[in-house]
């Protein structure tokens, strides 16, 4: 195709992903290396008839007039990047020049709230992931040897905690959860202590957080594997069983080597989506124990004072985890693709 | 199934039915669970004495006289004017697939049929693109939408929806176009056809498979989607998933949550009614990036 015919076809999407992809980018960075305006002060008397005292006032009308003049803030360069609220750098120092221990050292690291978001979403990435990727195999395993009647309908039943909407499928369960609702009075009544809530330790939110997650997108993993299943080749199966391979040995040595490029495509997937875990937070009103990167920049976003600096700092050093997450893959496809022309 | 490498010891099958029964009670139960308890009242649904009053509706008898009761959806869709957000959800949903899925056809055809490098290093950056969670690209759009006086409309949400649509489009489309013979708009061309033309009269009527299941897929995130509606979007033009999220801000202190439990059903029946319609081209979606490695 004509490079000229090419333009006029990808132009539209282009021209949209450029927009509102590409330029916001730019403007994250661009935010980042600013930060809000202070307040106008003005320093004047108070004259009473004890004499005058210094005082001093907000001048609100020159506040909003420098903020009209120039909205995106005072220059501030790298300052908000290493500020408590992202790296956190001086604060690294001072801890670990005071604590006692690397246990220590991290306890107070993950006060922090970039590192507390951080931690969480890598955990959530790399729990979830190979989670989701067992537990789908598993169930289209079982769900492939079912009477050919019913695997229409659990293949419908099953899609529905994937295709539901997140922040409703994490209302969902949290609503269960509660320390009223069916799941969590049972866990109650089990563990016999009344006041048992999932909502209130740390740890168990992380769990619940997770449990939902792998919930999320096992769907995915099975609908993908299941697929693959239909493709096994029959032969294979058949010369493994004349060798005497058990079927647990022919799920070892045939299945799973046939499924491994899904494997791959499923935890691609998977860790791009679990690393921008957002919805459950707000739905499951995690915040107080768990936070990822993406609410962070949610809450930075929110609220009377929206703190676009800091929200756009945050989002850089997330972008840049993307790039990371994403860099084995660009390679591996990179000499694919060159592998291809040669 | 006769083929011997099917066949299976009865423990097996056992373990494997009551595995996969299993999955499908976690898989449903919860939704069964909130459909029944949107019609009871929340002294039921969240019992402090009983949960097995969700299942009989004592109290549900006892304040509104019948073991069912429509107050939650009521309250949703009257009181708190949830229809307008379903309305808003139509306009935003319906919107955002028409012009992805313009966008995106045109797009990966002129993927699919480049031979050129760059083609691929177009899809390596809107596979980038696809990761970036969505929360990122909104603290981009903030800024300048309040100074350009662009935020809060409908049109605002669905153009970014869209943007944020196209690379996953793009990639299934150029898949799918990879799939239809290059000899099919090829010899159209040789009759003489631009490649518009051999676009338009050769390529779009046997494309529709591809684009309806495409079209599942964008119909999906600009449904779900929360991070752009609920940031970009004023209170008039909220739309279900936002609307959903700010009944929970208000109406747990109110002891209304029905409200959004009833909100939360009625969101959730247009996607069950997507799944029975609309199962295999989900399905073969799904599959469709993994079958290309």
């Amino acid at each position: 195709m004509p490079h000229r015919t090419f333009l006029w076809f990808i132009f539209p999407s282009l021209a949209a992903m450029i927009l509102f992809i590409a330029m916001p980018i730019a403007s994250v960075l661009i935010q980042s290396l600013y930060v809000e305006h202070e307040q106008v002060i003005v320093l004047g008397e108070t004259c009473g008839p004890f004499g005058c005292t210094p005082s001093t006032t907000v001048d609100v009308e020159a506040t909003a007039q420098l903020k009209e003049d120039a909205p995106l803030g005072r220059f501030n360069g790298l300052g908000t990047y290493l500020d408590r609220g992202h790296l956190a750098v001086n604060e690294l120092r001072m801890a670990w020049a005071i604590s006692d221990g690397l246990g220590d050292f991290l306890s107070r690291v993950m006060n922090l709230p970039f590192y507390k978001a951080l931690a969480f979403t890598m955990t959530f990435t790399f729990v979830v992931t190979p989670l989701v990727i067992v537990l789908g195999l598993a169930i289209a395993l079982g769900v492939n040897g079912l009477p050919k009647m019913l695997k229409g309908p659990t293949i419908f039943v099953s899609l529905l905690p994937m295709i539901v909407t997140p922040l409703i499928g994490s209302l969902i369960l949290f609503w269960m959860i509660d320390a009223d609702g069916i799941i969590g009075k049972t866990l109650q009544v089990i563990f016999d202590d009344p006041d048992l809530s999932l909502k209130a330790s740390p740890t168990l939110t992380w769990i619940v957080l997770i449990i939902y997650g792998v919930w999320h997108s096992a769907p995915f993993a099975f609908i993908v594997f299941y697929a693959g299943l239909q493709t096994v080749p029959e032969e294979t199966l058949e010369a493994a069983m004349i060798d005497g391979a058990s079927r647990w040995e022919r799920i070892r040595y045939v299945v799973i080597p046939h499924m491994a490029p899904l494997v791959v495509f499923i935890s691609l997937m998977q860790l791009m989506d679990n690393f921008r875990v957002f919805e459950p937070i707000v739905g499951f009103s995690a915040q107080a124990n768990a936070t990822s990167l993406s609410y962070i920049i949610y809450s930075d976003l929110r609220g009377d004072q929206q703190q676009f600096g800091s929200a756009a700092a945050t989002s850089m050093l997330t972008i840049l985890g993307v790039a990371v997450l994403l860099t084995p893959v660009l390679i591996r496809t990179w000499r694919d693709f060159n592998r291809k022309r040669a | 199934m006769s083929i011997a490498s099917q066949r299976r010891s009865p423990a097996l099958i056992v373990f494997s039915t009551s595995f996969v029964i299993l999955w499908v009670i976690l898989a449903a139960f919860p939704f069964v669970w909130t459909l029944w308890g949107s019609f009871k009242v929340q002294a039921d649904f969240f019992s402090k004495a009983d949960w097995t009053n969700a299942l009989w509706g004592v109290r549900t008898v006892a304040e509104t006289g019948a073991a069912f009761t429509g107050d939650g959806y009521y309250g949703a869709w009257v009181e708190q004017d949830f229809w307008r957000a379903v309305l808003n959800t139509l306009i935003v949903v319906v919107f955002t697939v028409i012009i992805s899925l313009t966008f995106g056809t045109l797009g990966g055809y002129a993927l699919a049929r480049s031979g050129y490098r760059y083609a691929f290093w177009l899809l390596m950056i809107a596979l980038v693109f696809r990761a970036m969670p969505h929360i990122t690209l909104v603290s981009g759009y903030l800024l300048p939408f309040f100074e350009w006086n662009l935020w809060g409309h409908l049109p605002t949400a669905i153009i970014v929806l869209v943007a944020i649509n196209q690379p996953f489009t793009l990639w299934m489309l150029h898949s799918f176009f990879l799939n239809i013979p290059k000899d099919l708009d090829e010899s159209a061309m040789v009759d003489g056809c631009t490649r518009f033309q051999a676009f338009r009269h050769v390529i779009i009527p046997v494309m529709w498979p591809g684009v309806i299941t495409t079209g599942l897929f964008s119909f999906l995130l600009a449904y779900n989607d929360f991070a752009v509606t609920a940031m970009l979007l004023s209170q008039d033009n909220q739309t279900m998933v936002p609307k959903i999220a700010s009944f929970l801000g208000s109406t747990q202190v109110e002891g209304n949550v029905m409200f959004a439990v009833a909100a939360v059903v009625s969101a959730t029946a247009p996607l069950f009614a997507l799944i029975m319609f609309f199962q295999r081209q989900i399905v073969s979606g799904l599959t469709a990036g993994a079958v290309k490695g």
